[in-house]
């Protein structure tokens, strides 16, 4: 047997033992355990291990490579930071589902074949769902059922190209698939849903914002991430992906932009930075999958990170529109502090995790020379800033003063903790690179700080400041929500319902007189007296042809007449004619 | 902490951050001649090439969703009850 256990089941059985326990002991226990995770995967040599076979195929739990390594890396120190963050909570329900959650994703992460990855998948799906569930609120009841919905069409999509995949292939294997017919389309379908590419996007801002404080931290980490690695894994260099990448970065810049509640506009953020993700996926060189990994990575850290102290505003505010939201800055310095942190980072100012991991992408763009890409990617950079690093903070703790004085002292000192522990992490990867990239799938060239690029990045993003600031009496908040794709199933659905009920009503109504009605009472009629039925029915015939006045007016009266007095048979005679019938059946038979 | 936080609410400090932002642009500005540059286009090297292009690609952002969503996405809060 090998020296490790795969984390996934570190977490799903330690998820269960959760409940049971109470107190200290329980806040212990839920940060020792990714602790314990962390230590195993130090543990864990390259190769495929524990594997089960099935038949003729194999299941393989625990896939150990770089690109699989740094993806469990940086889950496990999110679920890490997720743990202190959520230690003060007492709802059994969402902490189980958040370990459940963190597991599955882990599971996924080291998944060497399809059968299990898709296993993992909608156990991540069902534990996600719980978290959007806990809050128990009406909204986030529907949105859980929503987001359920959308979760297991995704399922399906990607179950149906599993199955036809494994049947031309022959092989469960799960290695770089690339898009070459309708077997690989449903599988990049399934995935496409978990990544949140646009179309199929608007389920994420719809329920990440209606979980609890402690929910959307971890939502905001795991399910896109893990979809971002099996695209890399599967799908690198899919040129399409490219140009849906850039859609989403658009996409999520313009509703970010839109939005009121602060953490939808943290939703539609995360779509952005896993457009950029996506992009480099799409590019698929190894400068551009060092990226893509890389910006995983640091993209965990900082969104957790504001989507931590978005979560402790909503913790002792009980709001989260930014429109009621402002002056917070007073009573709530560390906050904001460290989401300052969370805000620059992701915006990519040098010294952050955001300067020295999303730039990759934008370079493998350059050095391939697609200028169109590396253009695009450089206003998302600008558009960036503008919605996640100025808009959140700028709304929430400066802007007009809301009168609100939240009391920072009455926050759970844990939340505070883990905020900082991530704003050090952002830092740390972006003063001390190297330590990231050497986690990288490929070998890393890379170098960040050169003068060029820091006082180029510099330039974009301070007079992005400038922008903002000189619009900024078009930005003013309003209290409206944003139509987006969910559209289709929220308002679309009922429509074409209501469009539908006319004509299906009708059909099903003529169905049900001519199948339950109208076929038995002939043939009730017809079986009252059989001869009689057809000679009227053959005269029928006739007279509609060629028929004069009275051959018509002797159909009438046989018809009034009918059945009329039928012949009665004695009982020998009814006999007879059912032995001679039975006699002819028996030769029949044996002959 | 909150004497940092009372010492930037002084009127006084609030300009000179200000000043400090608009110092800090032409700053920039000026470091651009110093470093050595590889841009990856011919056209990426121009002077200030990257403040205009930040500057203007935010204005053009604002503009375009502002646009959309007065007159397509953005609907009442009761929109989908």
């Amino acid at each position: 047997m090998t020296s490790f256990l795969p984390p996934a089941f570190i977490f799903i059985a330690g998820a269960a033992l959760i409940p049971f326990l109470r107190g200290r002991l329980k806040q212990v226990y839920m940060i020792l355990l990714p602790a314990l995770a962390f230590l195993n995967l130090l543990n864990m040599p390259e190769g495929s291990s524990w594997v089960l076979n099935l038949w003729d195929y194999q299941l393989i739990f625990a896939r150990v490579d770089k690109l699989s390594m740094v993806f469990a890396y940086i889950f496990v120190i999110m679920a890490f930071a997720g743990a202190i963050y959520a230690a003060h909570e007492e709802d059994n329900l969402q902490l189980t589902a958040a370990f459940l959650y963190a597991g599955s994703s882990l599971g996924v992460v080291f998944a060497g074949d399809l059968l299990s990855l898709f296993i993992f998948w909608e156990i991540m799906a069902l534990a996600s769902t719980c978290l959007v569930f806990a809050r128990r609120t009406q909204a986030s009841i529907k949105a859980a059922f929503r987001y359920i919905m959308v979760h297991l069409f995704g399922g399906l999509m990607l179950m149906i190209g599993i199955l036809m995949h494994v049947a031309e292939t022959g092989s469960l294997e799960f290695n770089l698939i690339g898009l070459s017919g309708l077997a690989s389309g449903f599988i990049l379908l399934g995935f496409a849903v978990n990544a949140a590419i646009f179309p199929l996007s608007a389920w994420l801002p719809d329920a990440y914002p209606e979980s609890t404080v402690v929910g959307t931290v971890f939502l905001s980490a795991f399910t896109t991430k893990t979809a971002v690695y099996t695209l890399a894994r599967g799908f690198a260099g899919t040129e399409i992906l490219m140009w849906l990448g850039i859609t989403m970065i658009i996409y999520g810049i313009v509703f970010a932009i839109l939005e009121n509640d602060m953490r939808r506009v943290l939703s539609y953020s995360v779509i952005n930075q896993v457009g950029f993700m996506v992009v480099g996926i799409g590019i698929g060189t190894e400068l551009a999958i060092n990226g893509a990994a890389s910006h995983a990575f640091a993209h965990i850290l900082y969104k957790a990170l504001l989507m931590m102290s978005a979560g402790a505003v909503l913790y002792l505010t009980g709001r989260s529109k930014t429109s009621e939201l402002g002056g917070l800055y007073k009573t709530m310095p560390w906050t904001l502090l460290f989401c300052l942190v969370g805000a620059a980072s992701i915006s990519g100012f040098p010294l952050t995790g955001g300067f020295t991991t999303k730039s990759m992408i934008a370079s493998a763009a350059g050095y391939e020379h697609i200028t169109i890409i590396w253009m695009l990617l450089t206003v998302a950079s600008a558009g960036v800033f503008l919605h996640a690093g100025i808009k959140f903070p700028y709304f929430v703790f400066f802007a007009k003063d809301s009168g609100l004085r939240p009391n920072e002292k009455k926050l759970p000192r844990n939340m505070l903790v883990a905020m900082g522990f991530l704003a050090f992490m952002c830092i740390l990867v972006g003063v001390y690179p190297q330590m990231l990239y050497r986690l990288l799938p490929y070998p890393v060239g890379y170098v960040p700080y050169t003068g060029d690029h820091v006082v180029g990045q510099l330039q974009l993003l301070m007079f992005s400041a400038l922008a903002f600031f000189m619009l900024l009496k078009y930005l003013k908040r309003t209290e409206t929500l944003t139509m987006d794709t969910d559209w289709i199933y929220r308002r679309g659905a009922h429509i074409l319902v209501s469009f539908l009920s006319v004509p299906v009503a009708w059909t099903y109504n003529k169905l049900g007189y001519v199948l339950l009605e109208k076929i038995p009472n002939v043939a009730i009629w017809i079986s009252k007296n059989p001869l009689g039925a057809m000679k009227i029915g053959a005269s029928n015939v006739v007279v509609s042809m060629a028929g004069d006045k009275e051959a018509k007016k002797a159909l009438q009266k046989a018809k009034a007449a009918y059945p009329g007095t039928l012949k009665e048979w004695s009982i020998s005679t009814a006999v007879s004619i059912a032995l001679v019938i039975f006699v002819v059946y028996m030769i029949l038979f044996f002959s | 902490m909150n004497k940092i936080i009372e010492y930037f609410e002084r009127p006084n400090v609030g300009k000179a951050v200000r000043y400090l932002f608009y110092a800090s642009l032409v700053l920039l500005l000026i470091l651009e001649f110093l470093v050595e540059k590889h841009p990856y286009f011919p056209w990426a090297g121009f002077p200030a090439f990257n403040a205009v292009y930040g500057f203007l690609s935010c204005a053009i952002i604002i503009a375009v969703s502002k646009l959309l969503g007065k007159f397509w996405l953005q609907k009442g809060e009761d929109y989908y009850d």
